[in-house]
């Protein structure tokens, strides 16, 4: 049991952490300042972060995060198995948005063989995309207000949803990481009792969303705990690569369902909400009108939905109904060849993306005509959104770091992949 | 289109030794350029006032498994003014497994360079901070190098005792 | 556990009170929730209003390891981490219990990777085993439920001279 000395923290994140310009030591620093572990397992951190803070008294002087405690090795998985394996694991990535990251996987691989899945099938994809924008905000909102102190909009925010939680049940059969859609489309149809309780369920949003917010929203302490906190102004979220609702919070205008429009969204009619004071509580207005807008979004596919197959007929690249496998010889042979051997896509390289509720999720392919990827990158909001938290917390205490954090929203299954 | 086509001549220009090829994928432009001039390429095309790539999306590399250039690092920018993605590559060789960092141009590719580092072990010339991303200090493989086994090897990680 | 060191025999009066002790334990469990990844969200839906796990005593999810009596492990845990789980564990005082929930922690799960642990028995031991990727709320509040039949049943003289773990505590002198 002996005094912790410099030979037993590793050196190198100790030097990232004392400055690489400056030669203070180890012993002279903690004479005047504290180096403080806020830990993998801490009740705020919204997932195993660990964060290194150096501070003065109860400002923050520096900071190191140091990530991979989740780390998984899903790039080397992508490179051993075929394209529709894959899909489950696309899930688990970001696990509040589950159906999305099916989304993206599914249109990036799509767009590497080459096929268009039938309208129906993207008008059902969009409508499950927005519906996890909602829920993967309605969590954010819930946890960042519990982070702050006011414990009761969590529970609300769970409660509502729920309710998205049964819709996804009914539809595709399991709550939570469904692997729902398939390249060429999706699993199965949309029932009518999912859409009717889709129906009812945004009937009501806007009056659940507004008692939830009326809870916080003229709440000196909340205002006071998030207003000023961690701004980044417009020429820092751009260089440091912030993307979804924390660079609309710092007045740009960017939206990739605007910018490059995938699916069907340049025919929906929605605004882009944007504030220009890039601080704590603007992230949060930024995400509590996104579930409005998201709203609107899912009122007009529903009226918009075309009748329709929801699976492309190529039995070269996607895998044919399950009743047409057990009845016809082609079909049959079709799906040994797809399942053992792969989809085949041409040589060559795409880059896809999306707009993820917590940013921009693009998914980097190279195939070499095989039926597995020879290489596959996942670009992670969230990996990309935590970089630049040493330069938010500058300055701050100890007791907004957890707000920062709440407001930036991570989600350490996919940042750390 | 116009706006590839002004790119490829442009870069032509300023870099006519530097530039080696261009390819369009399924709507996708990627260039190839020499690995000695990429900084200098990389802040053109962020300065240059019609083009505008202020926004650098992602820095990764892929592993060819070959003897000669068995690296390429590949580089994703965005410009906002025209929406347009752009992709640039660039080899790297085992032998000489570094190149120059652009973390000065974006400050978005210093954690996306410690992970190709952590990965691979491609090593980038003044890093202001070149460590592992994921894996601890002790680690000894890279991971993503297609001679890596995808069940690891025992005994290089520890594990505590029950 | 000062009045059970004193208990030795199995007479009337010391089954009494090993019934009276064991049913107040099963009935307020305080779980750790130890919650890495995506199973820490199925976690948190147990602890609302639709699964709630408040009608078992358990509301009371703290998050540091000295007043709880139960860990469940929820999400996958890779060697980085494993050292983080295991220094909770050893901080838990006597009695504890432990859940494996979700395969991850079970076998290892879909993750056959070099950065993950196969499975948290080899390094915890574990009681109950909760199968499902992610298991359903109401498949761990069933977990929970074993667990409370597992508290039920103990008696005295299982926490009598146990020796304490060895904690890799620093201390300044």
């Amino acid at each position: 049991m002996e005094k912790l000395t410099e030979k037993d923290v590793n050196p190198k994140i100790l030097q990232a952490l004392l400055g690489a310009e400056s030669d203070l030591t180890v012993d002279e620093a903690l004479e005047n300042e504290m180096i403080l572990n806020m830990g993998p397992q801490h009740p705020a951190t919204h997932g195993v972060l660990r964060l290194l803070l150096r501070l003065d008294g109860e400002t923050i002087v520096a900071c190191v995060p140091d990530l991979g405690y989740l780390h998984r090795g899903y790039e080397k998985l992508a490179e051993n198995m075929s394209f529709y394996e894959f899909i489950p694991h696309t899930d688990r990535l970001d696990y509040l948005s589950p159906m999305s990251n099916n989304v993206a996987w599914a249109l990036a691989v799509e767009k590497l063989a080459g096929i268009e899945a039938p309208p129906r099938a993207q008008y059902i994809r969009m409508l499950v995309a927005e519906l996890t924008r909602i829920a993967s905000h309605l969590v954010a909102i819930g946890s960042l207000s519990m982070d702050v102190g006011a414990l009761t909009v969590f529970l609300w925010t769970l409660r509502e949803r729920e309710k998205i939680l049964d819709i996804w049940d009914i539809l595709c059969g399991a709550r939570f990481t469904n692997s729902y859609t398939r390249i060429g489309g999706v699993a199965n149809d949309a029932q009518p009792e999912a859409l009717k309780l889709v129906k009812n369920f945004i009937d009501k949003i806007d009056e659940n969303l507004d008692e939830c917010e009326r809870l916080v929203n003229p709440n000196k302490i909340f205002i006071e705990r998030l207003d000023g906190i961690g701004v980044a102004t417009k020429e820092q979220a751009i260089d440091f690569g912030l993307t979804g609702p924390n660079l609309r919070a710092s007045g740009v205008e960017f939206d990739l369902r605007r910018a490059t429009p995938y699916m069907f969204y340049d025919k929906m009619d929605f605004n882009i909400p944007v504030y220009t004071e890039g601080d704590s509580l603007a992230r949060y207005f930024v995400r509590v009108d996104e579930i409005r807008e998201s709203a609107k979004i899912i009122k007009q596919v529903l009226d918009k939905m075309p009748q329709g197959e929801t699976l492309l007929n190529q039995p070269k690249k996607v895998l044919p109904h399950k009743i047409e496998v057990y009845s016809k010889m082609e079909e049959l042979i079709h799906d040994f060849m797809i399942v053992n051997f792969g989809i085949n896509p041409p040589k060559g390289d795409i880059y896809s993306a999306i707009e993820n509720p917590k940013g921009e999720l693009g998914f980097y392919l190279v195939s070499e005509g095989e039926g597995h990827p020879w290489r596959c990158k996942i670009r992670s909001p969230s990996f990309v959104n935590l970089q630049s938290l040493p330069h938010l917390i500058k300055g701050h205490m100890v007791s907004d770091v957890v707000a920062i954090i709440g407001s930036l929203d991570p989600i350490m299954g996919e940042a750390d992949k | 289109m116009e706006l590839q086509e002004l790119i490829i001549q442009k870069l032509k220009k300023n870099f006519p030794d530097s530039f080696i090829d261009f390819n369009v994928h399924m709507g996708d432009l990627s260039v190839k350029v020499d690995k000695k001039n990429i900084v200098k390429i990389c802040s053109y095309l962020k300065e240059d006032s019609e083009l505008e790539f202020i926004f650098c999306e992602d820095v990764t590399a892929i592993d060819w498994a070959k003897r000669k250039n068995r690296f390429t690092v590949v580089y994703h920018i965005f410009s906002f003014k025209h929406n347009f993605r752009l992709c640039i590559k660039a080899d790297v060789d085992e032998s000489d497994c570094a190149i120059d960092t652009v973390s000065t141009v974006w400050k978005t590719a210093n954690w996306e360079e410690r992970e190709v580092y952590d990965m691979f072990g491609i090593s980038f010339n003044n890093h202001p901070d070149l460590r592992r991303m994921y894996l601890p200090e002790e680690f000894e493989y890279h991971p993503l190098r297609k001679d890596f086994p995808l069940m690891g090897i025992p005994g290089s990680l520890a594990l505590p005792k029950k | 556990m000062g009045l059970e060191a004193q208990l030795k025999s199995d007479g009337f009066i010391t089954t009494t009170i090993d019934a009276v002790i064991a049913w107040s334990r099963e009935n307020s469990v305080w779980p750790m929730p130890m919650g890495i990844s995506c199973c820490a969200i199925e976690m948190m839906a147990v602890a609302d209003p639709k699964y709630d796990i408040a009608r078992f005593g358990s509301e009371v999810m703290r998050f540091t390891p000295r007043q709880c009596d139960l860990m469940i492990v929820a999400g996958t845990v890779t060697y980085k981490m494993s050292h983080v789980v295991k220094k909770i564990y050893d901080q838990m005082p006597d009695p504890k219990w432990v859940i494996a929930m979700g395969a991850c922690t079970s076998t290892g799960g879909i993750y056959r990777t070099y950065s993950v642990v196969q499975g948290i028995d080899q390094f915890l031991p574990v009681d109950v085993y909760l199968a499902g990727c992610p298991p359903r709320p109401d498949n761990l509040l069933h977990a929970l439920m074993e667990i409370q039949k597992k508290i039920g049943k103990t008696k005295a003289r299982d926490f009598q001279n146990k020796p304490l773990p060895e904690l890799n505590v620093i201390q300044n002198n």
